[in-house]
């Protein structure tokens, strides 16, 4: 079998999960001594080609087509390079974009796709592992099919380090001229008056505070700790805090000494943004919650009892909410 | 115009549960409108109240059983005009729906009612897949735009203009051409809670049920290369040191370990 890895990058920026993907490409390739080929489409291709060459790529193969992410040209070239090589498998990152395009890839294709994989074991077809409600269980997915495409979940597996030597070359993609999609920009959302990547200690809400009347009592956790106040998307999307304030794959990625999460539960895009900090403290009633996957030291009670007896350790006068 | 939501019916776990089978025992589920389609439906409906000329009708389909139409109304009572649902005894005996049925499903009412624009949710809280508006999109021909975060609607030149909600705080701003599905990210609304008189209204308002030979499907959209094998409690892979005792004792555990890290000055 042969496996073909699309590569992500943005901005300039080969996307860390490109070189993720060539660890998992190659362990499916390995599963019957196939290749592993890699394909990187727009933006320098050639300087992106180079960082693609690590050790178990067979080739490198480049299009040339546009500056950033255009899921046309994408479906395109992907679609016919994969027509080209016939690969097994087809590896994309379960990233935003790549979940813009791979699911019009495989409907094209007529591919069985299987997204947000964690991990998986190819045989005849593939069983692969997935998450479902929530992180609360897994399930395992037998793919019998002599073609699929799957997409790895970010940070699942290593990036491939030792440089390779993989043969390089052009593919002469012919991608659709009229764009009925046209991406004109970029903004970085979630500045303002504080930064929370630059905080030492962090007190970060989610969920299980319930009500936007319930959040003084978090900011006068933070207040009497000295710690800066931090989210979880639901508080954010809520508006009951400002962007700048979220930690997760959407928001900030933050590595404090101390991380206190308050009724956060710890969805895998939270875990992504916080799973740097030195220590993680959890307060959270749901003793199966994953946030216990990842804690250092827990609390499993009730936020509204435990917090007002800690913010009156420091001296502090809690709110009432 | 008309906006077609996709709406799903999702299976939400109680804390303490049991798996039986293939699938998290009945008795440990409760169901409700998935949250990235409660952003979907709100979107619509805001485009809807927005237009002057009362001139944008807001269907909604699911792919769900009978029980699905608590779900259905609820959309309904947030300002949904009408809705679809699909069911057939064939999808009900079916380990679950891959995404090419969802797709194909989908499709069929989509290419009946032929939208200006599709509204879906980025995925569903359930099984997360994140792909069936798009595999959508294509399956229908039209343009698409996946997890949009805002977005304006220039109907007159058919054109939305949408931000597109990357990873680390960064937005693609994206011109996309109608007819497109878009799959709508939680935030970019606040959805609102129905109100009394609409959820009077909603009792009212017509829910066409259909089943696979009334769309010109077979039972064969259920065929799938896919099979789930296994589904178990992940192992915690935790080893958290989880302080016991009253709120106060936890507190001053918490507190005690604060002062000897210094976070906090004794």
């Amino acid at each position: 079998m042969s496996v073909l890895a699309v590569a992500e990058h943005r901005r300039g920026d080969l996307r860390d999960v490109s070189l993720e993907l060539i660890t998992a490409g190659r362990r499916l390739a390995d599963a019957t001594g196939g290749d592993l080929d890699v394909v990187v489409v727009g933006g320098d291709v050639d300087a992106f080609a180079d960082r693609l060459d690590r050790e178990g790529v067979d080739t490198v193969y480049t299009v040339d087509e546009g500056e950033e992410f255009n899921h046309e040209v994408y479906a395109d070239a992907v679609e016919q390079l994969h027509a080209e090589l016939e690969p097994t498998a087809l590896v994309a990152p379960n990233s935003v974009n790549g979940l813009d395009y791979v699911p019009a890839v495989a409907e094209r294709l007529d591919v069985p796709l299987i997204t947000d994989v964690i991990d998986f074991e190819a045989g005849d077809g593939i069983e692969v592992t997935r998450e479902q409600y929530g992180g609360k269980v897994e399930t395992a997915y037998d793919v019998d099919a002599d073609q699929y495409a799957v997409t790895i979940r970010p940070a699942e597996y290593p990036k491939a380090e030792a440089s390779g030597d993989a043969t390089v070359e052009a593919f002469d993609a012919d991608v659709a001229d009229d764009l009925g999609t046209t991406v004109n920009g970029f903004e970085e959302v979630g500045g303002g008056d504080v930064d929370i990547t630059e905080a030492d200690v962090l007190v970060s809400v989610g969920r299980g505070i319930e009500e936007e009347d319930n959040i003084p009592l978090i900011e006068e956790l933070a207040d009497t700790l000295g710690a800066t106040l931090s989210s979880s998307r639901p508080i954010v999307d809520n508006g009951w805090l400002p962007k700048n304030r979220q930690v997760g794959q959407s928001g900030k990625v933050v590595t404090p000494d101390v991380y206190i999460a308050v009724g956060i539960s710890g969805a895998v895009q939270h875990v992504a943004g916080m799973k740097g900090a030195d220590t993680i403290v959890a307060i959270n009633s749901d003793p199966s919650a994953p946030i216990y996957d990842i804690a250092d030291y827990g609390i499993v009670d009730d936020l509204f009892e435990v917090v007002p007896e800690l913010i009156e350790a420091f001296g502090g006068e809690a709110p009432d909410v | 115009m008309k906006v077609l939501v996709t709406v799903k019916e999702v299976a939400e776990v109680d804390d303490e549960f049991r798996i039986s089978g293939l699938d998290i025992d009945e008795g440990s589920l409760e169901y409700d409108l998935n949250e990235w389609d409660d952003y979907a439906v709100e979107e619509a409906v805001q485009l809807s109240e927005a237009d002057e000329t009362d001139d944008v009708e807001v269907v909604t389909v699911t792919v769900g059983p009978e029980r699905a139409e608590e779900t259905v109304r609820m959309a309904l009572a947030k300002g949904a005009d009408r809705a679809v649902r699909v069911w057939d005894d064939a999808l009900a005996e079916t380990q679950f729906l891959d995404l090419d049925a969802k797709a194909e499903l989908l499709a069929a009412i989509a290419e009946e009612e032929e939208p200006d624009l599709v509204l879906s949710g980025v995925q569903a809280a359930d099984d997360t897949n994140g792909a069936t508006g798009v595999a959508l999109a294509e399956r229908l021909g039209v343009e698409w735009a996946a997890v949009v975060n805002a977005m304006e609607l220039d109907a007159d030149a058919g054109v939305a203009s949408v931000r597109r909600e990357l990873e680390g705080g960064v937005e693609e701003l994206t011109d996309v051409e109608l007819p497109a599905v878009l799959t709508i990210q939680t935030g970019i609304n606040e959805p609102r809670y129905a109100s009394l008189r609409g959820i009077r209204q909603a009792q009212r308002k017509p829910l066409e049920v259909y089943d696979l030979d009334d769309v010109g499907l077979d039972e064969s959209v259920v065929d799938s290369p896919v099979e789930r094998t296994d589904m178990y409690e992940p192992e915690s892979e935790g080893n958290a040191t989880v302080w016991e005792g009253s709120p106060e004792d936890t507190a001053e555990s918490l507190a005690e370990f604060l002062r000897d890290e210094g976070v906090v000055d004794a």
